[in-house]
């Protein structure tokens, strides 16, 4: 009677212990992800001598300086806007002729022209940069919307293609044959019937490829200059003086990550599948 | 009469618009690289772009900062893929572990890292490794560590430069990990159990052989983009000090965007799209020849 009572209790203490572990591993992973978040909203608040003061403060008087230099003096909200407009660019025409090609493919197996398309995704951009700049360079097509949006197509157009091709493959062929067999043409049967049912996938691929665009840094730092630069160039251009505006930098980098984050979470379900998908049909 | 003809040829008129973007925007480009790489074409040498045969790829081995490129590339890639793979699969098996209130936000946390501008975050890292001022200096002044000099010191610069990576990515592993895990069948679990397998010999003789395929894409996703890392590279260190981070990807973007050598960065190019094209086949090939 005592024996079964003690090894249930050194059964029911390494349970305990086993717990307490697990939570200190889920603690640690989440402290080692949040930490340079943390630390870059706390230094976005500092002036620039409460930021070099060692140890750090972990309580202060927030400043809003930084704040007001970036929108103020860096003027921000211009590159802001170039950013939203390449962004948003890149994804709309970037469905309009990924979603087509996708369905193509889906439809008719055509697996060689999805491995091309995705040869962009494993393709070095600098690859095809080098080139397009010398061509871009020709046409005058330097700093333009022109240039940066179709550069950031090749970014997002193998998201949307890689996305859509199973969700396309998932929707039942009756459906559009049904369609044509009451008289719709192809298109017709694409656009009323397809296109509909395809809502979650259009909305995945195009936070995918609006977020890529958002955060490419080396298409934007060669092709944008004063009129069109976007926010990771204008970050970049921070560290270029000689003494670093290190609260600045937090305080713009806050500025330019916190959308996407907000973006991420409220979108995560759609944003998980993206970025697993394909990888686990093997 | 126009609907018609969509609908008869519309094999190839629905993907036409991508096809076309395809063949301007990569094909031509791809196909113009390597016509520039037999080029002595170079703005600031004032080279016009005249055909000079093979001699780029001629003078590409004998120049050392190519050989310190591909190996600094080398070396960054396998150390953060190790280490990514690693941690990765250990912390999709610990997440998948239990059930308790809140699991969920856990496993949105892991989107944030890999969602955050990669320039963005690499600005906060330069923060916090500053030597002087910066909180890791400082943490490990406090317990007793030595202070490190990270992306400062040239032999320090690449494992700090992969502590980023290992940070931004690992997530993206454990997130694919984790959706292999929930579409695992239960039955070899269950049988497992009815042997009296201890958990360890479950993970190792059952869920990890199972996992296996799923991390072999998981591992080529990474490989894809470790390779040509750029952002937090260049915005942290520019390949620096001196040479010291400087990856094929870097030298190739100097050689083309600093010193305006179309021609020789051109047949850098070439050698890198060859490489990375050629270890993914590989890769590709030895997967379905193991067939994991």
């Amino acid at each position: 009677m005592a024996s079964v009572s003690t090894t249930r209790s050194r059964r029911r203490s390494r349970r305990i212990l086993v717990n307490v572990l697990y939570a200190i591993a889920m603690i640690a992973v989440v402290f080692f992800m949040l930490t340079p978040f943390l630390w870059m909203v706390l230094n976005a608040f500092k002036s620039p001598l409460q930021i070099i003061k060692l140890p750090p403060e972990l309580i202060f008087e927030p400043t809003m300086r930084n704040f007001q230099n970036v929108f103020g003096t860096q003027n921000f909200m211009r590159y802001i806007t170039n950013s939203l407009i390449i962004g948003a660019g890149c994804t709309l025409v970037g469905l309009l002729i990924g979603l087509p090609a996708a369905y193509s493919i889906a439809r008719f197996g055509q697996n060689r022209l999805a491995i091309v398309i995705l040869m962009a995704r494993m393709v070095p951009g600098i690859t095809f940069l080098v080139p397009l700049f010398i061509i871009f360079r020709t046409l005058g097509l330097i700093d333009t919307y022109t240039s940066l949006i179709l550069t950031h197509m090749l970014v997002g157009l193998p998201f949307i293609v890689w996305v859509m091709v199973p969700f396309f493959e998932s929707i039942p062929r009756e459906l559009t044959e049904a369609a044509v067999v009451d008289g719709a043409s192809a298109v017709r049967a694409f656009v009323s019937v397809v296109l509909p049912l395809s809502g979650p996938g259009i909305v995945t691929a195009a936070i995918l490829s609006f977020v890529f665009s958002w955060n490419n840094f080396m298409f934007s730092i060669v092709l944008a200059s004063s009129r069109t630069r976007t926010v990771p160039v204008a970050i970049y251009n921070f560290i270029s003086y000689a003494q670093i505006d290190w609260g600045g930098l937090m305080a713009a980098a806050v500025v330019i990550t916190l959308p996407v984050l907000v973006l991420a979470i409220v979108t995560q379900r759609y944003v998980i599948r993206g970025l697993t998908a394909g990888a686990i049909k093997g | 009469m126009i609907t018609r003809f969509f609908d008869r040829h519309q094999r190839w008129l629905f993907p036409a618009p991508a096809v076309i973007f395809i063949v301007v925007m990569m094909i031509f480009p791809l196909g113009f690289t390597l016509w520039n790489s037999f080029s002595g074409w170079s703005l600031t040498a004032g080279r016009p772009n005249t055909f000079i045969g093979p001699q780029n790829y001629v003078d590409m081995m004998r120049d050392a900062r190519f050989w310190n490129a591909v190996l600094n590339t080398f070396y960054f890639t396998a150390l953060a893929m190790v280490i990514e793979l690693a941690l990765g699969v250990a912390m999709a098996l610990l997440i998948d572990a239990k059930d308790y209130p809140g699991k969920r936000v856990v496993t949105s946390l892991l989107l944030l890292p890999m969602m955050a501008t990669p320039v963005a975050v690499a600005m906060v890292w330069l923060l916090m490794f500053e030597p002087t001022a910066g909180v890791i200096n400082f943490v490990f002044g406090q317990i007793g560590l030595p202070k490190q000099l990270w992306i400062a010191g040239s032999s320090s610069v690449i494992p700090s430069l992969v502590l980023v990576d290992v940070w931004e990515w690992t997530p993206l592993i454990t997130l694919i990990v984790l959706a292999g895990l929930a579409g695992l069948p239960s039955e070899p679990f269950e049988a497992a159990r009815v042997d009296g397998a201890s958990y360890w010999q479950t993970l190792w003789r059952v869920t990890l052989p199972m996992l296996l395929p799923t991390i072999s894409v998981a591992g080529l996703l990474r490989f894809i983009d470790c390779i040509k890392t750029f952002d937090i590279i260049y915005g942290m260190t520019g390949g620096g000090p001196g040479f010291s981070s400087e990856t094929l990807n870097i030298y190739t973007y100097n050689q083309a965007f600093y010193y305006f050598n179309f021609g020789y960065a051109s047949s850098l190019l070439v050698i890198f799209f060859t490489i990375v094209t050629g270890v993914s086949l590989l890769v590709a090939y030895s997967r379905r020849r193991l067939e994991v």
